[in-house]
Order: C-alpha cells, then sequence, then structure tokens
C-alpha cells in the first residue's frame, strides 16, 4: 500500500458507520471490542431454537471461531461437532434433515463449500433437504492464512447447482435476517458469511426477501451491484463519489441464484453504468451472474470488479483489499474509471 | 423392541430373493442394461430386511417412527424398487416405465419420486454418513428406529466411508446398523487386487464397531445376524458383513467382472429366467471365472 492509499483510506474509514478493516483472527474471538459488532451466528441460531424444536447446529472443529459455540452452550444436545470432516458433516445434516430436523451447519466457506460441494449438490440440494450451509471467513477474509483458507471461487461453483439457494450475509443484523427467513425456505441454502465482525450497513434487522435485492442508496449515474463484505466500502465509495460530484445508485444483491432481474433491468433504464463489486473470483461470481442477465437486456456500460482470475498473495485481509481495490479507496478509483466509457 | 419378527417363513424369504433377482432381469431388459450383479449379491438382505427385519408402514412411507434403510450402493435399487412395490408403496405397474423418460426409477434412486424410498444415493461412500445423520436425529428426537445402510465393498475405498465410522463410533450410534455386501469385485477387479479392504472386521472394530460375519446368501445366517444385533446399551455402531457373491444365482455371472452391467436379450434372457426360477445351486469356487 502506498501512502497516498494509506492516507486515503484513513479518511474513508472515518465515514464508515463500522470499521471497514479486518482484524487478525486473534481479536475474531473472545470478547469484542468496543464499537465492534459480534459474531452472532450461534447467539440468532440459539434464540430461533429457543422455539423451534427442528433447528440443530453442526460445525467441524471451529465452533468457537463462528461462534456456534454459543448455540453449543444453550443447546448441547441439538449440537453435533463433527470434527474436521466437513463431507461427513454435510452429508449427515442432509441425514438428519429427512427425518424433518433443519440443520445449520457451519465451517470456513473454502472447507465448506470448495471441500464439501458435491455432498452440497448430492446429498442438500438433489434430494431436495432443508440444510443449511454457512460459510464463513470466505472470500479472501483469512488473509495471510493463504489460498487453501480462502473461498474466492464459492460464488461460481454453487450457483450453478438447481434447488440450492446461495445467499451473501452482509452484516450481523442482515446475518440475523437470513437466519431468520431460512427456517421455513423450502431448499437447501448456502449462505456466505463474512468472518463475523463484518462493519455495520444494517442499523436494524432488515425485512428480506430471498431474490428481491436491497437498494441501500439512491443515484443515476451508476448502479454499483454488490453483496457481502463489498457492501460497505461500496456505500462508503458512493459517499466519496457523491462529493466529487457522481451520484451513485447502490444494491445489496445479497441472493446470487435467485437473482432479482427487476433490480437489474431499474439499473439498465435508470443509471448510466453497472459496476458489480465482490470479494470473488472474477470469474463465475455475482459479476458474471449480473452479466447473464445483462445479455438479454439493452445494452449498458458495465464492468466486473473483483479478485483477478489468480491465487493472490498472502498478507493482512486490509492490505490485501487495498491491493485489489476492493476498499472505499478502489471501488471509487474503479467507478471513475468506468464512467469515463460512458 | 425396534422391529418386532415378522414370522416369515426363510422359505417365503428365498422365494422373495428369487422375485428381486428376477425383476432385477426383467426390469434391466426395459432399460436395454441393468446392474444384475452387485443385486444379486445382495437379494437375501433386501428381502430379510424388507420382509422380516424392518419396522415399516407402507400406507404411511413418511411414519416418523419407521426403521430407515440407505442403499448406498445405488446402483442396486433395480433390486430395491420391486420390493417397494411389492410392499404396497406403489402400483407395481410402474416398474414397467423403469428408466424411460420421466420414470420415477432410474438406476440410481431419488426419493423426491420413490415412494418408501428414505434417501436417494449414486455417489459411492456418502450412505454411511447418511445413517449417521439419522441414527444422530434418532436420538435427538426420542425416536428409537434403526438406520440401516447397505454398503458395498468397493465403495469402502472412498474415504468419506471412514468418517462416517469414526463419528459413529465416537458418538456410539448403536441404532445404526451397516451391512457391508462383501461381494468381493468391483468393476475393475478382485477388491484385494485393486484397493484392499480386508482385514475388515478388524478394521470396523478398530472405528468402535460391534462387528459379526456372515455368509451373506444364507438367510438363515443372516437372520441370526439381524437376531444379535444389541438392543441394549453397549453404545457401539453395528457391522455386519455379509460374504457374498457378485452374480449369485446365475452361474456365469458369479464373480465375473463381465456382469457389474450387462444386458440380457433372447435365448440368454430365457435361460437365466429359467436358471433363476429353478433357484440356487450350491455356490463352489470352481464356478469362478
Amino acid at each position: 500500500m502506498t501512502k497516498d492509499m494509506q492516507d486515503e483510506s484513513e479518511i474513508f474509514r472515518g465515514t464508515t458507520t463500522g470499521s471497514t478493516r479486518l482484524r487478525d483472527p486473534k481479536s475474531v474471538r473472545g470478547t469484542p471490542k468496543a464499537g465492534m459488532p459480534a459474531f452472532v451466528l450461534g447467539e440468532e441460531l440459539a434464540d430461533i431454537a429457543d422455539h423451534d424444536p427442528r433447528i440443530v447446529v453442526a460445525t467441524a472443529d471451529l465452533a468457537s471461531a463462528n461462534r456456534t459455540n454459543d448455540f453449543r452452550d444453550r443447546h448441547p444436545t441439538r449440537f453435533v461437532n463433527f470434527s474436521i470432516a466437513e463431507k461427513n458433516m454435510i452429508t449427515a445434516a442432509a441425514g438428519m434433515a429427512s427425518t424433518g430436523l433443519i440443520p445449520y451447519v457451519a465451517t470456513f466457506a473454502s472447507f465448506a463449500a470448495i471441500l464439501g460441494a458435491e455432498a452440497i449438490r448430492t446429498d442438500c440440494a438433489y434430494p431436495m433437504q432443508k440444510v443449511r450451509i454457512l460459510g464463513s471467513h470466505s472470500g479472501m477474509s483469512m488473509g495471510f492464512y493463504g489460498s487453501s483458507h480462502h473461498a474466492l471461487e464459492d460464488l461460481g461453483m454453487l450457483r450453478c447447482m438447481a434447488d440450492l439457494t446461495v445467499v451473501c450475509a452482509t452484516d450481523a443484523n442482515h446475518l440475523r435476517a437470513i437466519l431468520r427467513a431460512s427456517v421455513e425456505h423450502p431448499k437447501a441454502m448456502y449462505i456466505r458469511l463474512g468472518r463475523g465482525r463484518d462493519p455495520v450497513v444494517y442499523n436494524e434487522v432488515p425485512d428480506i426477501e430471498f431474490g428481491r435485492a436491497l437498494r441501500l442508496r439512491e443515484g443515476t449515474d451508476l448502479t454499483i451491484i454488490t453483496c457481502g463484505s463489498q457492501v460497505r466500502a461500496s456505500l462508503d465509495a458512493a459517499e466519496a463519489l457523491a462529493k466529487q460530484g457522481i451520484s451513485v445508485r447502490v444494491v445489496d444483491m445479497f441472493t446470487i441464484d435467485q437473482m432479482d432481474k427487476d433490480e437489474i433491468r431499474a439499473a439498465v433504464e435508470e443509471t448510466k453504468a453497472i459496476l458489480t463489486v465482490e470479494e470473488h473470483n472474477i470469474t463465475g461470481g455475482l459479476g458474471s451472474a449480473v452479466a447473464e442477465e445483462l445479455l438479454e437486456l439493452p445494452r449498458t456500460t458495465f464492468r466486473k470488479h473483483g479478485v483477478p482470475d489468480k491465487y493472490v498473495e498472502v498478507g493482512p485481509p486490509a492490505a490485501l483489499y487495498a491491493s485489489y481495490r476492493l476498499d472505499a479507496v478502489g471501488i471509487t478509483g474503479v467507478s471513475r474509471e468506468l464512467l469515463t466509457k460512458v | 423392541m425396534i422391529q418386532p419378527r415378522k414370522n416369515v417363513s426363510l422359505s417365503v424369504l428365498e422365494g422373495r430373493a428369487k422375485f428381486i433377482r428376477t425383476e432385477t432381469v426383467r426390469l434391466s431388459r426395459i432399460a436395454g442394461a441393468g446392474h444384475y450383479s452387485s443385486t444379486f449379491s445382495c437379494a437375501e438382505i433386501l428381502a430379510s430386511l424388507y420382509y422380516e427385519q424392518m419396522s415399516l408402514e407402507p400406507s404411511k412411507p413418511d411414519w416418523p417412527e419407521r426403521d430407515r434403510f440407505v442403499m448406498s450402493k445405488g446402483h442396486a435399487a433395480i433390486g430395491l424398487y420391486p420390493v417397494l412395490a411389492d410392499l404396497g408403496y406403489f402400483d407395481p405397474s410402474e416398474l414397467d416405465t423403469y428408466t424411460r423418460l420421466g420414470s420415477n426409477y432410474g438406476d440410481h434412486p431419488d426419493m423426491k419420486k420413490v415412494k418408501g424410498l428414505d434417501f436417494s444415493s449414486g455417489s459411492l461412500g456418502h450412505g454411511l454418513s447418511v445413517g449417521v445423520g439419522l441414527a444422530l436425529a434418532g436420538r435427538m428426537t426420542g425416536r428409537d428406529y434403526r438406520s440401516y445402510v447397505l454398503l458395498g465393498d468397493g465403495e469402502l475405498s472412498e474415504g468419506q466411508i471412514w468418517e462416517a465410522a469414526n463419528s459413529a463410533g465416537h458418538f456410539g450410534l448403536q441404532n445404526l446398523v451397516a451391512i457391508v455386501d462383501r461381494n468381493g469385485l468391483s468393476i475393475d477387479g478382485h477388491t484385494e487386487d485393486v484397493m484392499s479392504v480386508e482385514p475388515l472386521d478388524d478394521r470396523f472394530a478398530a472405528f468402535g464397531w460391534s462387528v459379526q460375519r456372515i455368509d451373506g446368501h444364507d438367510l438363515s445366517a443372516i437372520r441370526g445376524a439381524f437376531d444379535n444385533l444389541h438392543s441394549g446399551d453397549h453404545g457401539k455402531p453395528q457391522v455386519i458383513i455379509a460374504d457374498t457373491v457378485k452374480g449369485r444365482g446365475v452361474e456365469r455371472m458369479e464373480m465375473s467382472l463381465d456382469w457389474h452391467v450387462g444386458n440380457l436379450v433372447g435365448e440368454d434372457y430365457d435361460d437365466v429366467m429359467a436358471e433363476l426360477e429353478a433357484g440356487l445351486k450350491p455356490y463352489t469356487p470352481e464356478n469362478l471365472q
């Protein structure tokens, strides 16, 4: 990161309601720092389970990292730790689901989605079992742990599976909304999570419907269609661009595989260009999904922004985001470049 | 007791095993191809489970207390469909659509389409994990049904089987019963040449399982093994290793590598049907090809 970028990122950090910086792994555990949102996964599932005996939770030796231990502590008989055996966990969850239970299985996205892909397809999606696979620490949020622990391909791999609903959680309140809505959802689900202490976008639990995007900011020059970790950064970029006289719409397209086509059409008709922003390989993810829809719509100026088709360097997450222009500074720059082509 | 004995005579079970074999031959002709030999090796096991051992209510396929069966070696589903029809889960005439466009009955079974089928299968190595989930669910919901999983011996090379075996031992899933159809062959050869699975008893025992080993074509021995399943609380999952003969019942198929998938037509079809109708002849290793 150059000094200029550092300076600029300090400015942008000041515009957020939460920090856009991701913390090192030690700070993920234990007591959240003041002002940081907590990883609500286990707590919210435990709350739901208080009133729904069908809810069960499993993990693969990561109960502390994904805070499913909060569920374990409150509902120990409905919690299973499968240790480091993700395929067994996902398939066993499907077996549990076939009896009417609703299992939520959580591990790092790299193992849940990439290692577990065939179990997700063959045992959860194809037989229409209500298993909810929770892939936390997605994208490159594991930073210097390296590509084995990154999940930059999960959306592309899973969104082409029939009868699997793929959604991205944006922050704690959004995750709460997704979990609550997921209980009665008839299909298997993959829920992509960040590291759990994600910067705040939603100050309250939003009303959501799978397949309906959330338009978070109105604008006329550019629409940024984004999801997950990049929503906060995109909003911050939109704020910065507004100060430069550029009006940017920001859409949280959190449902990836039942994409909100009306929202894409509106972006084509009402704004001059579309930029997709995602913490995912540029091939196969949100941007590709939007591009597929755009092929059937009137021509517009469009760019996909994400991680290039490569295995990224190691580094602290914030440095990686800055390096790949997946922070407010970077998105601001990419947006300006795109608008020169309108 | 989990499942009451239904007082079925061994001769009736023998007849049902024959029925499984002849239906497999008949349905394979509709498809133009069928997994004969993998189904013949487990015919007695299937007959014993479905006509004697399992607690079922065919008029209520979703009965929550029912015993579960997972055919992990999903390619033997051709032998299961006729049993489910025979028990009344669906009209046997539906079997005539086997594998035809839009049929509910494909080579590998789909639980969304087949009434009485407890789980879909086909991708080998998954079924024991399904059984682990079923057994865990039974424990969580206070139901004491038994979950039976029929494993092929070739699929024991899949790592997920041993993830599941390990977890079943760790969790003490006594109501999980695995049956290994130990027919000795996978597609490319004898298991001990392609990838050894022995000593199978010791392998399962090392993962914390209670192990029995029997002649998997001897209906009396199969009954005995099921009778020996513990209903007391010893906290171990239970495996019955059934030594079988791939292709059992049709001499040309017995321990042959040529009949994993095949197609009997014309006189061959008639000859095989007649051979099956005559009943099992004693099997001797000289039949080995």
